[in-house]
């Protein structure tokens, strides 16, 4: 089975939160700068516990932070 | 623009070298005899590891505590005072590299005695697996902060 490609709403969205800095959201969700840049370049998908952290951060449903490209690819 | 923790592996990977370098040079300059067999021969190499371990260890805290202070002066940003998920996978997966690099390098010095080879070659690929491994390690955290996970 392919990798599945996760896209990231996460720099858009901090943008939106009156231009949150990466620091900033790092220290609210608990993980370190470099994980938000990783997270934001879709170099790593984080886990679900995170993911569901930063979604709570920016008040949105999980599926507006994070989502997939084509999903019927891989259906 | 490189991370901490880029920078961080970066300072590691040369410190290693560095003080593995020194390390050697002293040892040979002050002990030439070192490859000649002798009854001392376990005794010296033994402890050429066993020092090996403490100084090191001394010099990277010295080295790290430098480079947290050159980052903070330079960045003015604090350093991550705990490992998250990301750190902790990579960890994983650089120490992962780094046991493989070792076993086969512990293999290679097992080797070493069965095909009739002196002790000290057993021992100086002991050293230098160990040396390689923890090389291995530090460039697997770089590629994976890099490329991502």
């Amino acid at each position: 089975m392919g990798k599945l490609l996760i896209r990231s709403n996460v720099r858009k969205l901090r943008f939106e939160h009156n231009e949150m800095t990466q620091q900033q959201l790092a220290e609210k969700v608990g993980v370190t700068r470099q994980t938000i840049v990783s997270i934001e370049k879709e170099k790593y998908s984080p886990s679900l516990e995170l993911a569901f952290r930063i979604a709570l951060v920016f008040n949105s449903p999980l599926e507006e932070v994070f989502f997939l490209d084509n999903k019927e690819e891989y259906l | 623009m490189m991370s901490y923790q880029e920078k961080k592996n970066v300072v590691s990977l040369f410190s290693t070298i560095v003080i593995f370098g020194f390390y050697c040079l002293y040892v040979f300059q002050t002990y030439p005899e070192a490859v000649q067999e002798s009854a001392e021969t376990f005794r010296f190499w033994a402890s050429v590891i066993l020092i090996l371990i403490p100084v090191s260890i001394a010099a990277k805290i010295i080295i790290t505590i430098v480079f947290n202070i050159i980052y903070r002066i330079t960045t003015n940003e604090k350093e991550p005072s705990f490992t998250d998920e990301l750190d902790k996978l990579i960890e994983l997966k650089a120490s992962r590299n780094s046991h493989y690099v070792f076993i086969l390098g512990f293999v290679l010095s097992m080797g070493s005695l069965v095909l009739n080879m002196p002790p000290y070659a057993m021992f100086i690929i002991l050293i230098f697996s160990g040396l390689l491994s923890e090389v291995v390690g530090v460039i697997t955290q770089l590629y994976l902060y890099r490329r991502g996970v």
